[in-house]
Parts: structure tokens; C-alpha cells; sequence
């Protein structure tokens, strides 16, 4: 099954990157989820929380602020000036 | 000739002292070069990331916005140079101040006014002493930048872009920094951020992408919107970070030949303190035998 290759980037650091199967983030427009196969997209980010169902179980969920979402060929990058996983 | 002792063993203390002070900054230097430079690639995703979205956005949009149109006439462009706050790092400073003034002179022959922004006590103290105005500067952390100031100088010069040129709002910005190339050069780099000009990174469609036709949510003026200055404050904080690895390496180079200079004075002042010494106690000698002839010769 096609994954997406997911990172959640900081200004001074890469916080988590990987392969996920779906990703769901807050935009100023509201909630959206991404699957494989997602048309290629750029999307403002509101403040909240982004949830990755990673490849294998399990999922990570990150705080992300005054960022954006970018998607493009299975490639999904969240960009926030301030991001963190909330506690695994 | 006592005297003449007594000056070589002042110099070579002298020189002991200041090599103990330039050995010392440069290991602190050289401890600090790692930790910058780690910086400079942790920071690298984010500005990828960054730059890659804006340079999509810029390839797969059509939209005219005011942060990528250039504009018909450039009446003002505002360059930020990129000091340090200390000296003693050989040419660091100077030669971001001449790549500068040489950029500055470039935009005047053009008929542009130039504003400067200002970032290292070096470049403050620099346009004090020539009585030149500058709009802002930032001082206190070129050794350790942290974003909050590269999003401030990004704030700044976003704001004064986004003016109109009669009030006084800038049509262009430039910045001048020292790029970290390797421990043993650095060099200074013109970047113009604004409008965009290079986007790094382009990747021409392959045969396999048709242009992949981006969706913008909300909508494409107002993903432009929050991406530019996002865009420019990732620029600047890189250029920050560049800009302290370059200068631990300049410093660690001016303080390490520092260093071999006193080494070589005080080996050059010992030769001749021996000499010195020497001449002395052969001169005492002689006075010695002279004064026993004399003596010898008088009870005759």
C-alpha cells in the first residue's frame, strides 16, 4: 500500500519525520485529512494539533503554530515556526 | 647592557601574556565552531521545507502578488548586514562591511536610495564612526542567534517592504552576510531576498509530473501572504546561523596565527635576552682580567 512520507519540521530542528498513512491537521479552513495519493496542496496551519497514524501502528501527534502544510507526491511537510510531539 | 636585559625579559612577558589570551580564544572558538555548525544543519530542513513550498508556489501559481512582482521604478532598497558584536576575527567583520558598501554603491549608481539595517555591534560601531544613519540594528547575539531576533529582523523589513515607497517603504531587500564555507574560508554573499529572485531548488517537472496543479487553501493570496515572510525569516535566520559558524572559524583562524606570532616573538626576544646575558658576563669578564692585569702589573 502507498505511504506518505511524512516530516514535521521547526525552525531549528526536525522534529519527526517518517512514513505515515494518513495525517490529519487543523488549517485556518478546518480540519483535513491526508491519505496517499492526495492531490498537491499548500495549506495554512492554525494553531492546534497534527495526528499521524503511522505505517506499522501506533501515532504521533504534534503540536504545531504559524506554520504550513505542504503536500506534493506522497510527500507531506509540516513546517511551524514552534512545533513538538506531544508526549509518545 | 643590564638594562638591555631587563626590556627583553619585559617583552618577552608581554607576548607570554597575550598568547595565553589568544590561546584561550581560540579553543573557546574552536569548541564553539561544532555546536554553530550543527546549528546551521539542524536548521536545514526547515529552510528546505520553506523554500521548496515558496519555490512551488512561485513555479505552480500564476498569481500576481506584491511579494514576487518586481516593482516598475526601485526608488529604495534596504540592505541588512550581517556583523559581528567583538572583534579580533580577522577580516570577518570588514569584509561583510566592504561587500556592503560595494552593493550600496551598486544600487546608488542605479539611482536607488539605500537604507540599512544593521545586525553586529561591529556594523553599529562602524556606521557611528562615519556618522551614517541606519534604520535598526540588533546587537548581543551574532555569536548565538535565536530565531525571535531573525523573526524581528524579518518583521522589520517585511513591514518597511510592504510600505508604499512614498512613505518611505523599501522596494528592495538585500542582504549581506559571511558565508560559512569551510574552517578555513568564509565568504561574503549578496543575497537580494526581495523580490524573489532565485528560487533554490526548483524542480523542473519531470516526464513522470505533469505540473502538479497545487491547491491553496484558503487561497493562494493568502498562503503567499503568510509563506513570504516565513520565507524571509528562514533566509535570515540561515544567514544568522552562517554567519556565527564563520565567525568562531574566522576567529579561531586570527587567533591561532595570533597565538603562532607571540610564539615566534618570544623565541626571537629569548635569542636575544641570551645574547644580551652573554655579552654581559663576557664583558664582566674582561673587566675582571683587565682590573687583576692592573693590579698585578701595579705591585711590580
Amino acid at each position: 500500500m502507498a505511504e506518505l512520507k511524512v516530516s514535521v519540521v521547526a525552525a531549528d530542528q526536525e522534529v519527526w519525520s517518517g512514513a505515515a498513512s494518513m495525517v490529519v491537521a487543523r488549517t485556518t479552513e478546518g480540519e483535513i485529512g491526508i491519505l496517499p495519493g492526495h492531490e498537491p496542496m499548500l495549506a495554512i496551519l492554525a494553531k492546534g494539533e497534527v495526528r499521524l497514524t503511522v505505517v506499522g501502528g501506533g501515532s504521533v501527534s504534534a503540536n504545531a503554530e504559524d506554520g504550513f502544510l505542504s503536500v506534493s507526491q506522497d510527500v507531506v511537510t509540516i513546517v511551524a515556526r514552534n512545533a513538538s510531539l506531544v508526549g509518545s | 647592557m643590564g638594562a638591555q636585559l631587563r626590556v627583553y625579559t619585559q617583552k618577552i612577558k608581554s607576548a607570554q601574556t597575550t598568547k595565553k589570551i589568544t590561546r584561550a580564544m581560540e579553543l573557546i572558538s574552536a569548541s564553539r565552531i561544532q555546536k554553530a555548525q550543527q546549528r546551521v544543519a539542524a536548521s536545514g530542513p526547515y529552510s528546505r521545507a520553506v523554500t521548496q513550498a515558496v519555490s512551488a508556489v512561485a513555479t505552480f501559481s500564476n498569481v500576481d502578488h506584491i511579494l514576487t512582482t518586481e516593482p516598475e521604478k526601485v526608488e529604495r532598497a534596504a540592505v541588512v548586514i550581517f556583523a559581528s558584536d567583538r572583534g579580533l576575527a580577522g577580516a570577518f567583520s570588514s569584509s561583510a562591511l566592504k561587500a556592503a558598501e560595494e552593493l550600496a554603491s551598486l544600487l546608488r549608481s542605479e539611482g536607488k536610495e539605500v537604507v540599512y539595517y544593521l545586525v553586529g555591534r561591529k556594523a553599529v560601531s562602524y556606521f557611528a564612526f562615519r556618522r551614517r544613519a541606519a534604520e535598526e540594528s540588533w546587537t548581543g547575539e551574532t555569536d548565538q542567534p535565536t530565531f525571535e531576533t531573525a523573526k524581528a529582523i524579518g518583521d522589520a523589513v517585511v513591514a518597511r517592504f510592504l510600505q508604499p515607497a512614498s512613505e518611505g517603504g523599501v522596494d528592495e531587500i538585500h542582504i549581506v552576510y559571511n558565508r560559512f564555507v569551510s574552517m578555513v574560508s568564509q565568504v561574503p554573499e549578496v543575497v537580494r531576498l526581495l523580490p524573489l529572485e532565485v528560487v533554490e531548488g526548483v524542480e523542473e517537472p519531470g516526464d513522470h509530473d505533469l505540473l502538479p496543479l497545487y491547491e491553496f487553501e484558503p487561497d493562494v493570496g493568502l498562503v503567499l501572504d503568510s509563506l513570504l515572510p516565513v520565507y524571509i525569516e528562514s533566509r535570515i535566520f540561515n544567514a544568522m546561523l552562517q554567519s556565527a559558524a564563520s565567525e568562531h572559524a574566522a576567529r579561531q583562524k586570527a587567533m591561532k596565527s595570533a597565538s603562532d606570532n607571540a610564539d615566534k616573538l618570544i623565541r626571537d626576544f629569548t635569542r636575544l635576552r641570551n645574547n644580551a646575558r652573554q655579552s654581559e658576563i663576557t664583558q664582566q669578564i674582561a673587566e675582571i682580567v683587565g682590573g687583576a692585569d692592573a693590579l698585578s702589573s701595579s705591585k711590580k
